[in-house]
């Protein structure tokens, strides 16, 4: 009785409607809205073996309910047929599966080697994973960056990448599969976007205390803008002289004297040669995410922030320097001068 | 009265325990049905724990942002419930039936090392006490060098670096404290159980058949009993080596997995996974032994295509040595072996997909009777054949780059181990439970139980599918509300809260039933297998003659006969039959030699989780005090007097019964 009723039509309908109501959502890390050519080739693969799947289930439930309902025991059912077997159907449904799969297989090992292969006239970023944030440094223009990653929208990208601390995974859902970053070893995924805009990128692999805070974002611009932003990133910051009174002038004093140059950098006020654990802030003020992409960038989350930052991301190697509120107010105004 | 030898004057220092009854009876017990028993309970006691953490863990994510739990106390539970429920609940549980139906099946007395059988479950439970007592004993905090804003408190100072440990991020650097050495060792000690039980199992099946059991009339769960067996043989010591590895790289500076000093992150999970897929298996086979069973009962039609079932199990255990590599598909291995362990992914796929139409096979033309046993079943095949099938799409490598790591995965294994093993497991406590107990469960309680969590599974792990594909990534402490997924995880709460009820309605149906329940009839399933030709509950000495068997379904066949049509005719004899075999068993007119009880399995036991503390706190008299138990248990058991040979001292046998 109570499987007729939810197996009335009308039902499955509501169903139905739940499912596509679960797809039709504004997911930002939707993998099944691919906006790039790689993202595509994997969506096409997976809907192959979806509808095969969906055509082998039916047959599979249906051939259970059936049973169900037509061989459920009833007072004038006769005693089966003792039947031990069928040599034939048996191999028959061997041999059908495989060559369901091997049908499934020649494209799935095709497109391996197709996204594993370096595409021609490829941008080279380095990705480096830390606990819990993205660095990307630019080799052919000498950049580094943090948390956003800006690729151009007309050529492809090949990230290499590799770890500093433990296990990470460079998700960009709407672009390719993931991709592990790894201590000692170098890793590389290709990457290459329609069209100029906005993706978010997510860390996969589980990697400590604030993994589920490991966030990114991507962002494609046209040849002009990605140029335009290759320029500025190039350029150093502009340093406060000691006698300037504005709040940012004020701000890069709090930075300088209250430890932040032990673990970030910023071009042209605080120049060290080599790695630092910490993101470079040169250009903080155009990024629109920070901490790991877990906060958007505006001084009401610089304030959070900035008072206590374990709070936000447990574990962070960021520690809370007891700023008072005016230091804080200061090192914002400063923080927003980084353009 | 019944005639049960025990042992006569004894010569010897140690003295063999004697309670039959309360509690010394249970500790010293060596009876494979007590300790399947005992097996049970203690798996459903940490099946109950596993099923809380999964709870706070939906209630944390059942909105974006949530800060019910903490990140450490979140990434505990998480790694605990994914231990306890493999390592505590679902291999114990399988465990529990293979200790209680391996005998019974093959027409035994008992396993073939009844003290080692006992070692095993006592291995288990301090194993498992030691894992859990790192809620009490344990430290955990941020990697060295980082800050927390509060305490990590008891909640999160359990093991935090996931079921699967990935290094280096479980390593000392990146999980200071002790509570990742809690869970190496807990595995380590848990490992030791499951290998004793594995080999006892293989001596038992291969020896200990009673006469005309064949390999070929086998019932299909004690060949998936040996199948699984020689996957633990063969899985556990890999595994067991990885755990040294860890636990020298944490406590005594190593390098194994460390690549400052020359190591590769990677190896661990090439090593934890070539034990880790073959567990799959380990924990799948044994509920794909008990359907087996219960399918042809209530369909009354002989399985479809036994010796087919049979070899696409040990089919599925040898090829399930070759796909390890498909849970790491994201790492860096070349396009190459993505390719081939794609396709050796793949073809696991085939013996699969035979069982299940074999399985359907059965049931076609068949008298279904659905009761709750079947429902299970039934309801087995339909969830595991959705697991099967998202498995399926995790082999097209590319697609599996997206899925990997996301809340897609946890549907899949969740259809396949909740859905599969454990509506298995529940099919085969129904279907058994009058031959332990000798009463009936009640029928109208089962059957709510079955579709309460029929419906409360589907609502927890389906939407998981679509969360996962929308970019929700596992073990995540929190969601962003912008990624927009907080409306399927309400729901996929709610559905937890629904299975939590189902296991209420279990309980209770199982307390009442064994309690009050209505006296079990003699052949209350008119079965097939031989474990129903005896009286249930079952007699301490099981048959009180070894059974001969003549076919496959022997006790099938001794009730039935086959028309010209091939229609199942019951034979005139059948009833008459029943009534001997019922007044036979329970009155053995032979002696019968039973294994005495010990106390030493429990004292080897108990030095184990010494040794473990010892190792994680460095301390030399814990070792001794460790060392000094192994040593104790192991001269007791070597020097206890063996049971008295029945023929050669008759004398000796008639001055017992004569003192009884």
């Amino acid at each position: 009785m109570l499987i007729k009723k939810v197996f009335k039509l009308k039902n499955l309908r509501y169903v139905f409607f739940l499912f596509i109501y679960s797809c039709i959502e504004n997911a930002p890390l939707d993998s099944l809205s691919p906006e790039g050519p790689y993202a595509r080739s994997i969506d096409e693969l997976f809907w192959i073996t979806f509808w095969i799947a969906v055509v082998i289930f039916a047959i599979v439930q249906g051939a259970l309910l059936f049973s169900v309902f037509v061989y459920k025991e009833k007072p004038d059912s006769p005693e089966p047929k003792q039947i031990h077997g069928n040599t034939k159907l048996e191999i028959i449904w061997t041999v059908i599966p495989v060559l369901i799969l091997a049908a499934i297989a020649v494209p799935t090992v095709r497109t391996i080697f197709d996204l594993a292969r370096e595409p021609e006239n490829a941008l080279k970023i380095e990705v480096i994973g830390h606990q819990w944030w993205f660095e990307y440094k630019y080799p052919d223009y000498g950049i580094t960056t943090a948390n956003v990653l800006v690729i151009p929208a007309d050529r492809p990208v090949r990230l290499e990448m590799w770890s500093n601390d433990v296990l990470h995974n460079y998700w960009v859902p709407k672009l390719n599969g993931k991709r592990y970053l790894v201590p000692g070893q170098t890793t590389y995924l290709n990457l290459h976007a329609d069209s100029p805009n906005e993706f978010w990128a997510q860390c996969g692999e589980y990697c400590g205390l604030s993994h589920s805070k490991m966030r990114g974002r991507v962002l494609s611009l046209s040849e002009e803008d990605f140029a335009a932003w290759v320029k500025n990133e190039q350029k150093d910051a502009t340093a406060f002289s000691s006698d300037d009174l504005s709040l940012a002038a004020e701000g890069q004093q709090v930075y300088l004297n209250a430890g932040c140059t032990q673990c970030h950098v910023i071009n042209g006020v605080w120049d060290v040669q080599g790695d630092r654990i910490a993101p470079n802030l040169t250009h903080f003020a155009i990024r629109n995410v920070f901490a790991g992409a877990a906060l958007k960038n505006n001084p009401e989350n610089l304030t959070k922030w900035l008072a206590n930052p374990a709070e936000i991301k447990p574990g962070t190697f960021m520690p809370n320097l007891e700023l008072t509120e005016s230091e804080i107010n200061a090192l914002i105004a400063y923080l927003e001068t980084l353009k | 009265m019944t005639k049960i030898i025990k042992p006569g004057k004894q010569s010897s220092i140690f003295r063999r325990p004697s309670s039959e009854t309360g509690i010394w009876s249970w500790i010293t017990t060596v009876d494979h049905k007590r300790i399947g028993i005992m097996y049970g309970y203690a798996a459903f006691f940490f099946l109950l724990i596993g099923g809380l953490e999964a709870l706070v863990l939906r209630i944390q994510l059942s909105q974006p942002d949530n800060n019910f739990l903490t990140a450490a106390e979140y990434n505990a539970m998480f790694t605990m419930h994914g231990t306890t429920m493999i390592f505590l609940a679902i291999m114990p549980i399988s465990a529990a039936f293979f200790n209680y139906l391996l005998p019974l099946q093959i027409g035994a007395r008992d396993v073939a090392f009844p003290r080692l059988n006992a070692l095993s479950f006592w291995i288990f439970i301090f194993g498992g006490a030691f894992l859990y007592s790192t809620f009490i004993f344990g430290t955990a905090g941020a990697p060295e060098g980082g800050y927390l804003s509060e305490e990590v408190g008891w909640l999160g100072s359990a093991p935090n670096g996931g079921w699967f440990g990935y290094q280096p991020n479980a390593g000392m650097k990146y999980s200071p404290g002790t509570a990742m050495d809690y869970w190496a060792i807990g595995l380590q000690i848990l490992g030791i159980a499951s290998l004793i039980s594995a080999f006892n199992f293989i001596t038992t099946i291969i020896n200990m058949r009673t006469k005309g059991m064949r390999f070929m009339r086998m019932p299909v769960f004690t060949w998936m009993t040996f199948a699984v067996s020689f996957l633990l043989a063969f899985s556990l010591p890999i595994i067991a080596i990885a755990l040294f590895y860890v636990t020298f790289d944490r406590k005594f500076g190593t390098t194994f997995f460390l690549t400052e000093g020359g190591g590769d992150p990677i190896l661990w999970q090439h090593l934890f996974w070539l034990f880790g897929h073959p567990e799959v298996y380990i924990l799948i086979l044994p509920a794909f032994g008990i359907v087996s069973e219960v399918l042809p009962t209530f369909s009354r039609k002989p399985l479809f295509g036994y010796a087919a079932i049979v070899f696409a199990g040990f089919g599925i255990a040898f090829i399930g040595f070759g796909v390890w590599a498909h849970h790491m598909f994201a790492s860096a291995i070349s396009p190459v072996a993505q390719a081939g362990f794609g396709l050796s992914t793949m073809v696991i796929a085939v013996p699969t997909g035979v069982k299940i139409f074999n399985w359907l096979g059965t049931i076609w033309g068949g008298k279904l009777k659905l009761n709750t046993p079947m429902l299970f079943s039934l309801g087995f095949i339909g969830m595991f054949v959705i697991g099967g099938l998202s498995g399926v799409t995790h082999s097209v490598v590319p697609a599996d780059t997206q899925q990997t790591d996301t809340y897609y995965v946890v549907a899949h294994f969740h259809y396949v181990l909740f859905g599969g093993a454990l509506f298995g497991i529940f099919s085969g406590l129904y279907y058994w439970f009058p031959k332990v107990w000798g009463k009936m469960y009640n029928e109208t309680l089962g059957k709510l139980h079955f579709w309460t969590m029929l419906i409360g599974f589907n609502l927890t792990f389906g939407p998981m599918h679509w969360l996962g594909l929308q970019g929700q990534v596992r073990r995540t402490w929190v969601y962003a509300e912008e990624t927009n997924l907080q409306f399927w995880n309400i729901v996929v709460t709610i559905g937890a809260f629904i299975i939590a009820v189902s296991i209420i309605i279990f309980m209770i149906n199982w307390i009442f039933s064994k309690r009050k329940g209505e006296k079990a009839p003699f052949d209350p399933w008119d079965a097939r297998t031989i474990e129903w030709t005896i009286p249930s509950p079952t007699p301490e000495w099981n048959f009180s003659k070894a059974p001969e068997v003549k076919a496959l379904d022997d006790f099938w066949h001794a009730k039935y006969e086959e028309d010209d049509e091939g229609r199942a005719v019951r034979k005139e004899s059948a009833e008459q039959l029943l009534i001997e075999l019922e007044e036979e068993g329970l009155n053995p007119t032979e002696n019968i030699v039973l294994p005495n009880p010990s106390y030493f399995p429990i004292v080897l036991a108990s030095g184990l989780p010494f040794l473990g503390y010892a190792v994680i706190y460095k301390s030399i008299p814990l070792a001794l005090i460790g060392s000094l138990l192994l040593l104790i248990g192991s001269f007791g058991w070597g020097t206890e007097p063996l049971e008295e040979e029945v023929e050669d001292e008759e004398d000796n046998n008639e001055e017992y019964l004569d003192n009884v």
